[in-house]
This record gives C-alpha cells, sequence and structure tokens, in this order.
C-alpha cells in the first residue's frame, strides 16, 4: 500500500532537513487578519500537525505554503530559499502537493482525468500532444485500489463517487505527486473509522519515507497517533508549539478544547 | 494491473475475492450521457420533416446550400462552444466577424497591397480582441456577459465610424481587382466539386475545424483544462491548471474563428457592408447550446456545436425550402433554444448522478 509514497518521494531527503519554514508570516484580507507572526517549521521525515478551532487560520496557514494565496508579512522558505507563491503550480513543481478540505476535483470529469489534472502524462512535449490516456488511466485505477477505493468504472464522472471515496482520491492524488512534502487540510473530516485509518496510514507512511507532512485537523486523537511536532492556532496567532515528547494527549486535547479558557469556565460553573 | 477499461466484467480478480465486480456502463448510458445526443436526435427528426414535407430539400443542391448555411454558423459557433465549456460566453463575436472582414478589405484596399497583408493583419487584429476580452475578463473578475457587451457596443461603433470615416461610405470598396485576390478566394471562399455534389469550402474548413477541436477537447492536456475551468475554476486552479492562460486562449480561439468567417465574407462577396453581423452572435451562442454545451460551462463537445449548426442550416433552408414565412425562424430558435436547455439540464444531472 504504500510503495507508491516510496516510489515517489524524493531519495535525496534527509530526515530532520527543513523543508519548508516559516518566520513571522502574516496574512491580511483587507482589514481582516487571518494570520499573524506564525512560525513553523516542517521537517523531512515529520509530521507537523496544526490544530484548531473554526477560523483559527488553519486554511490560510496551508494556503501559504501550497501557492494559493501568498503571504502579506514574514518569510516563506522552501529548501532554505526564500519564495513568495503565486500559484499552486509553483507549489508543485516544489513537490509541495495538498489536499484541501473542498478537494479540488471537477465533478463532470472523469475520476482518472481528475487524478492527473494539472500533471497529465503526455505522449511527448509539444502543445499539442495527446495525452496518454491507457497509461493515466491504468495508474489512477492501480493507485486507487492500493487505497482500498473500488470505483465500478474509472471512466466515470468523479460527482458520482460518494464523499468518502472523493476524499480518497484527492488524497491518492497527492500522495502520488507530492514527492516532498504532503499537505493534508482535514483529511479525516468525511470519512468513516476505516478510511480514517487508511488515511493515518499513508501519513505515516509519507513521513517513514521521508517527506514533510502537515497534517491540518480537529481532532487531536488523530493528530497524537500520527504527529512528531504540535501547533495549535488560534484567532491567527499561535498558543502552543511543542513536540510530541512535550506534550501528552490529555494536554493536546485540553488545549484544543480551550485550555485555560476552559478551565475558567468549569470553575465558574462549578457546581 | 489489469486494465479496468480492456478488461470485460466477468475478468477474474486474482487479488481479492471481496472487491466489487467492475462493471463498465453500458453503451447505451455512456451514448446518452454524450452532450450532443440531444441535438442528434433533434437533427434527425428535423432533417426527416423537412425531407417529407418539401420535395426541393431532397436534392443535392439543397443540401449543398444547407451545409454552406450551417458552415457560416457553424465556424464561429465552434469557437463560442469551446469558451462555453470554459465557463465563459462571447457576445462580441458576431461583429467581430464584420471587424475582420472591414479591417481585412480596407487595409489591402487603403494602402494598395497585396490582398494577403490585410488577411494576415485583420488574424492579428481578431486575436488581439480576443486577448482583450480575455485579459479584461482575468484581471477585473467581471461576468464575461458584461465585458463582451461592452465590446459588442464598442465593435458595432467602430465597424461603422471607422468605415464611414475611410470610405464615406458604410461598405468597403470592392476588392476583387486586387492582388492575391484570387488566391485568398480560392482558400477562404472557392466552390469545390466533389462530384456528386458541389460544395463551399467553408463547409470543408469547418469539419476540419471542427475534428481538430474534437481533438483538442478530449485527447489533449489544452481540453483537460478547458473542461476543468468551465467545471471548476477554483479547483482547477489548486492543482495547477493555469486558469488565466485558457481563458484568455479561449476567447483568442473564438477570435480566429470570427477573423476566418469575416475573411470567408470578403472573398465571397469582394466588399462588406459595415453593419452585419449584430444578432448573429447569440445563434452562435444557440448553436452551441443546443449542442449541449452547458450555459454554466464544463460540459459541452465540438461535435455538438457542428450539429447546432447543422439544425439552424436546415431549418432557415427548410423554411424557404418549404415555402413558409422565413420569419419564423426567430420563433424556432426560441423554442429550440428551451429545449435544448432543458434537455442539457437532463443530461448533466444524469451523468453526475451517484451510481
Amino acid at each position: 500500500m504504500t510503495d507508491t509514497i516510496i516510489e515517489h518521494a524524493d531519495n535525496t531527503l534527509q530526515v530532520g532537513t527543513p523543508l519548508v519554514e516559516m518566520e513571522g508570516v502574516g496574512k491580511a484580507y483587507g482589514a481582516i487578519r487571518a494570520l499573524e507572526g506564525v512560525n513553523l517549521t516542517v521537517k523531512a521525515g515529520e509530521v507537523t500537525c496544526v490544530l484548531g478551532d473554526n477560523g483559527a487560520g488553519k486554511s490560510t496557514l496551508i494556503k501559504i505554503i501550497s501557492g494559493l494565496h501568498s503571504h502579506s508579512e514574514g518569510a516563506l522558505r522552501v529548501d532554505g530559499e526564500e519564495v513568495r507563491f503565486s500559484s499552486p503550480r509553483e507549489a508543485l513543481d516544489h513537490g509541495i502537493a495538498t489536499v484541501y478540505q473542498d478537494l479540488a476535483v471537477v465533478g463532470l470529469m472523469e475520476v482518472w482525468r481528475n487524478f492527473f489534472l494539472g500533471s497529465e502524462i503526455r505522449k511527448g512535449r509539444w502543445p499539442g500532444a495527446p495525452l496518454d490516456i491507457t497509461g493515466m488511466r491504468e495508474i489512477a485505477d492501480a493507485e486507487l485500489k492500493k487505497m482500498g477505493i473500488h470505483v465500478k468504472d474509472i471512466n466515470q464522472p468523479i460527482g458520482t463517487l460518494s464523499g468518502g471515496q472523493r476524499q480518497c482520491v484527492a488524497i491518492a492524488r497527492a500522495v502520488y505527486f507530492g514527492a516532498r512534502v504532503l499537505i493534508l487540510d482535514e483529511p479525516t473530516a468525511a470519512l468513516g473509522v476505516k478510511q480514517s485509518g487508511v488515511v493515518l496510514k499513508y501519513t505515516a507512511a509519507a513521513r517513514d519515507a521521508g517527506l514533510g507532512v502537515v497534517f491540518i485537523t480537529h481532532n487531536p486523537h488523530h493528530a497524537y497517533m500520527v504527529g512528531d511536532h504540535f501547533i495549535i492556532l488560534k484567532l491567527g496567532r499561535r498558543v502552543l508549539d511543542r513536540t510530541r515528547s512535550e506534550v501528552s494527549l490529555e494536554e493536546l486535547t485540553g488545549e484544543m478544547a480551550g485550555g485555560q479558557e476552559l478551565a475558567e469556565l468549569a470553575h465558574e460553573l462549578e457546581r | 494491473m489489469s486494465s479496468p477499461v480492456a478488461t470485460p466484467p466477468s475478468a477474474p480478480d486474482t487479488r481479492s475475492k471481496q472487491e466489487p465486480v467492475r462493471v463498465q456502463r453500458s453503451l447505451g448510458a455512456r451514448i446518452l450521457s454524450r452532450p450532443e445526443i440531444g441535438a442528434f436526435a433533434a437533427a434527425v427528426a428535423i432533417f426527416v420533416f423537412f425531407f417529407a414535407i418539401a420535395p426541393p430539400f431532397r436534392s443535392a443542391e439543397a443540401l449543398s446550400t444547407i451545409l454552406y448555411a450551417s458552415s457560416t454558423i457553424g465556424i464561429v459557433a465552434l469557437g463560442v462552444a469551446l469558451l462555453m465549456i470554459g465557463g465563459e460566453f462571447d457576445l462580441s463575436s458576431g461583429v467581430a466577424v464584420t471587424t475582420s472582414a472591414l479591417a481585412s478589405a480596407m487595409i489591402s484596399f487603403q494602402f494598395s497591397v497585396n490582398v494577403w497583408v490585410g488577411v494576415v493583419v485583420s488574424l492579428l487584429i481578431s486575436l488581439a480582441i480576443g486577448f482583450l476580452n480575455g485579459w479584461l475578463l482575468v484581471k477585473t473578475k467581471l461576468p464575461s456577459f458584461l465585458i463582451t457587451l461592452s465590446t459588442f457596443f464598442v465593435l458595432q461603433g467602430v465597424n461603422l465610424g471607422v468605415t464611414k470615416l475611410v470610405t464615406g461610405t458604410v461598405a468597403t470598396n470592392n476588392i476583387s481587382n486586387m492582388d492575391g485576390f484570387a488566391s485568398a478566394k480560392a482558400i477562404f471562399a472557392s466552390d469545390i466539386n466533389l462530384g456528386f455534389i458541389s460544395l463551399k469550402i467553408s463547409v470543408l474548413w469547418w469539419l476540419l475545424f471542427m475534428l481538430a477541436a474534437t481533438w483538442l477537447l478530449l485527447r489533449t492536456r489544452t481540453g483537460n483544462w478547458i473542461f476543468a475551468v468551465g467545471g471548476n475554476q477554483d479547483s482547477a486552479r489548486a492543482v495547477g491548471v493555469p486558469v488565466a492562460k485558457v481563458k484568455i486562449g479561449l476567447f483568442m480561439g473564438v477570435g480566429f474563428c470570427a477573423w476566418f468567417l469575416g475573411q470567408h465574407l470578403l472573398f465571397n462577396f469582394a466588399s462588406v457592408q459595415a453593419g452585419l453581423g449584430v444578432g448573429n452572435e447569440l445563434i452562435y451562442i444557440v448553436a452551441a447550446v443546443v449542442g449541449g454545451a452547458l450555459l454554466t460551462g464544463g460540459f459541452g463537445s465540438a461535435l455538438g456545436s457542428a450539429i447546432g449548426a447543422f439544425i439552424f442550416g436546415m431549418t432557415t433552408q427548410g423554411i424557404v425550402y418549404a415555402g413558409w414565412d422565413p420569419n419564423w425562424f426567430k420563433t424556432f430558435l426560441g423554442v429550440m433554444l428551451l429545449l435544448a436547455v432543458l434537455v442539457n439540464l437532463y443530461v448533466k444531472n444524469s451523468a453526475s448522478r451517484r451510481k
């Protein structure tokens, strides 16, 4: 199941090398500051978990790394070089692949076309070069089977799949194309227990293959199973930043549930 | 690893017994989910109808005339269909045809140069108009309706204003005696005798363009990107599709088609009326929609737009052959559009329904 990750991982990756570094990164949408002064390092062979409530800035954070939005302050470095992505294409060219919360699929297009959208395999390099349709169908089908999804027909529009299946297609695609950094935005949100397990195994496998993984989630239990490094965001600021050895699941859960505020609330409501 | 496409459903799967058996959707289901199916059925029905009631409709000359009428709609409808699959539409395409013809005629005549100079310069002008439409759309993020409506008015004014300034009338001078006219006419507006039928060359160009567009849509990366930007622009961008380039390219494609038809009209008649083309943009859009293109983008086909154009070619001529008042054509246009939108909605829903 994990051979795809090993095959596609950049084999020059050294565990512990910083792949993506953010220093004082912030983003304002007009007058609204969605993110402020965030420091984050994604190292090869580590899973960095970003936790936080709705509106905490998790999505903004990953949109900056994946190239959907460019940051308005601070510095973003990839492999030690300062970058400012103006499109997701540039991030993909750096080996950074993302599974978006909205999955980024085109409902009326076939499953295999969605799988390869933006990174199509062609027979030749000239502008009108034909697509290698048979090859792409076979790869997409094989990759989906490895994730334990059996679509009836790889040519069916992706909109005809269930939410969980679509999510698995999005993950399989990112795993296939993400050679260095894999970003997962709430990958387990729409999944059942069994499929969540598959996703977590993929996350661990990506880490073991030396990729840097950014795992965004609401769920501290899922995060603690695979995470090496935990960051909690609240209202666009970083409120916790610890490695696995410095934090327990209880602390993480407590912090996620509101930490100090929750304790005060409990005290206030004490009977 | 066996290919699910090539393998029949009964092929034994050796890896796991729990795996559900793969079924390929039946041929019937796949045909019914094609964008052009509704238009094809309508085309057959209309053909049979006129064939039955209008005896002059049955001759080879009539077919030639119908195909010619269809090609003058179909060439631009093709560009418009691709643009609509990409999620936008263009109200300026009708007058852009005239702009291209006028520019070509006036440049050749006023500078007394070989007509091919006019042909090439007008191509650049047409592509520039397309580029401008696309660029404004990408930069301002306004709906294409507003942007191309503005272009429509601007070009309509420019066509008449510039022609009057240059020639003093609302038509261009006759260019049939100029250098290169014969060769340009051979390319853009000659008659081709196929033995059993004599066709305008525009019909052959139309079919050639339709095949090229079909190849582009279904077999190339660009085609994949066109469907993706029309189907879900944000998703397409997120996975690395250059959305702005695709949209600008599609508007330039309409520009190219408008240029081609403009040159055909010029070399067919040797002179152009500056007020022509107004209203044709809607006919191109209707032909694309009748051919299965969704107004919201992401679905449609090049062949469909050709069938849509053929339906209108048959009807405009069929009404004449049947001896009816040609004014009924517009009524027919309206009814077809409404029916087509309903059929498209049905096909789209059945294509995206969970199975």
